[in-house]
């Protein structure tokens, strides 16, 4: 079975539909990611995750939300973001469902569809990370930190202070970003592989014209999709 | 045996002791560590997450320059071995994925031929050189010192590579030949909290509270562990710890090449342990490198 075939109950929104074939597309990249159609819904992931008790929906509520066509709101949950990807659920999954990759799968969708929690900005850590890493090839920390402060909470960095001294007295802070050599050819990778991230054309389905609401929006009535 | 080298950011500037115990250690050992020339950055799990092309492909590009040498690479960082590993097993498993990479890393002149082997120094030194070896080298005895054995969630995860994924035991083992005793510890795959540290810190705080906690309750003297967030984390916020939930720990925390190198007689100025923020290690009111 295909990942594709995995259905919804019931009628989709606009949105959720479109939400839906886009992750379809985030999990082909994992090897055996139509697993998740296997869920028995024991809890295993959400009882081995260390940080579960501090997301609003668990690992296996997320794939119930999941199953029952509602996207939108784990994009919309602090979950996919507290994850620190230990992969303590997809160790123990009876199922064998890679679930940490499925938090992957649903950072990007949330990234590619803007879709965040609100108040509550981790997504820029990601953000600053890949600025960074575009330019110079390498990660500086020091620089990671100050960026991701000054988006969310500029105050924060004046309590790195401390911690900071003690890590430059002990010769632990690089001032400077490092860059590699080759960074031409780097961004020419990059550049290529940007290409094949870009947002699907599969996206741009054509609905009936008048047609709204919830009435409107099941598989039958969407059109074949049009292809640019 | 001579190794390609993968250091990594994090070893460059914050855990240059990392990098250079597990140099000297290998030196040591007679295996040749040769650094990779003109590495870029694995990826780690920020990049990974959010962009899937982009992170295999600049993940790929270091395994595409390592390639020619013939040599296994060696990443200490325990990130930089999972992506590097999982980048290798996925362009393997998934040949569309491998053709599509394969297509950016012409635009950058290289090309990879999934020849390659992704290492941790802890595989390498435990599974090629041997415990034996390690053992005929060793100049003094860890005797006395107590160790909670701290592998990180990483390392091994997420899929079998050279040790369990619940209950490692590559490190007791090593630690253990070289008299040293591991002290029960159930945490020793439990997440520290990793970067959740800078984004969420009342989550990770308490997570490698609870890490600390289990060490200290079961009467070690020192952590040591094989990754450099996690050793971040337990070393350098402690005193942010003590003060969040009102106790007063003080346990060093090492790097396992730290630990091995003074067995073997290495410098303590070569393994980098006055980097350490935390006091080193003690036992019975002698530092451990006065012991000797």
């Amino acid at each position: 079975m295909k990942i594709v075939d995995i259905q919804a109950p019931g009628r989709l929104s606009r949105t959720e539909e479109d939400l839906r074939l886009s992750f379809f597309k985030q999990l082909e990249i994992i090897p055996n990611s139509e697993k998740i159609k296997s869920c028995i819904q024991c809890g295993t992931c959400t009882g081995s995750c260390p940080v579960s008790y501090a997301m609003d929906l668990s690992p296996r509520e997320v794939i119930a939300l999941f199953r029952a066509g509602d996207i939108e709101t784990i994009l919309k949950s602090r979950t996919i973001w507290v994850c620190a990807s230990c992969y303590a659920c997809q160790t123990r999954c009876p199922s064998l469902i890679k679930v940490t990759e499925i938090m992957y799968a649903l950072k990007r969708l949330a990234m590619e569809k803007n879709l965040y929690p609100p108040h509550f900005p981790i997504h820029s850590l990601q953000e600053s990370f890949v600025k960074i890493m575009n330019s110079y090839g390498r990660l500086h920390e020091a620089r990671l930190l100050v960026y991701y402060f000054i988006k969310t909470n500029p105050f924060k960095l004046f309590s790195f202070l401390p911690l900071g001294l003690r890590m430059a007295k002990k010769k632990r802070i690089g001032y400077f970003p490092e860059k590699i050599k080759d960074l031409k050819g780097f961004r020419k990778i990059i550049k290529k592989a940007e290409e094949f991230d870009m947002p699907l054309i599969q996206e741009e389905t054509q609905y009936l014209k008048g047609a709204v609401g919830y009435g409107a929006v099941s598989k039958e009535t969407v059109l074949e999709p049009k292809i640019k | 045996m001579d190794y390609t080298y993968y250091p990594g950011c994090s070893l460059e500037s914050a855990h240059s002791s990392y990098s250079d115990s597990v140099k000297s250690v290998f030196k040591h050992l007679g295996c040749n560590l040769i650094e990779l020339e003109d590495w870029n950055c694995c990826g780690a799990t920020a990049y990974m997450s959010v962009k899937e092309t982009m992170g295999f492909a600049i993940s790929a590009r270091n395994l595409a320059l390592a390639e020619k040498y013939h040599r296994d690479i060696v990443a200490p960082c325990s990130s930089c071995f999972t992506i590097l590993s999982k980048t290798n097993r996925y362009l393997k498993q998934l040949p569309d994925l491998n053709d599509k990479i394969n297509q950016c890393l012409k635009e950058g002149g290289l090309e990879y031929k999934l020849s390659l082997r992704v290492r941790h120094p802890l595989d390498v030194l435990v599974n090629d050189i041997g415990i034996k070896a390690i053992k005929a080298k060793a100049k003094y005895s860890l005797e006395g010192l107590k160790i909670a054995n701290y592998y990180g969630c990483q390392i091994v995860r997420p899929e079998k590579d050279f040790d369990d994924r619940e209950e490692p035991v590559t490190m007791d083992n090593l630690f253990s030949a070289l008299g040293a005793e591991n002290v029960y510890y159930p945490m020793k795959v439990k997440c520290c909290g990793g970067m959740l540290m800078t984004t969420y810190e009342d989550v990770a705080l308490k997570l490698s509270m609870e890490n600390i906690e289990s060490a200290v309750n079961n009467k070690a003297n020192c952590i040591v562990t094989t990754c450099p967030l996690c050793q971040m984390n337990l070393e350098a916020y402690q005193d942010l710890i003590n003060k969040t939930f009102k106790k007063d720990y003080n346990i060093p925390v090492l790097f396992f090449t730290q630990v091995l190198g003074h067995a073997l007689g290495i410098d303590k100025k070569e393994l980098g342990i006055d980097k350490n923020l935390t006091d080193d290690i003690k036992i019975n009111g002698k530092l451990l490198h006065q012991l000797v």
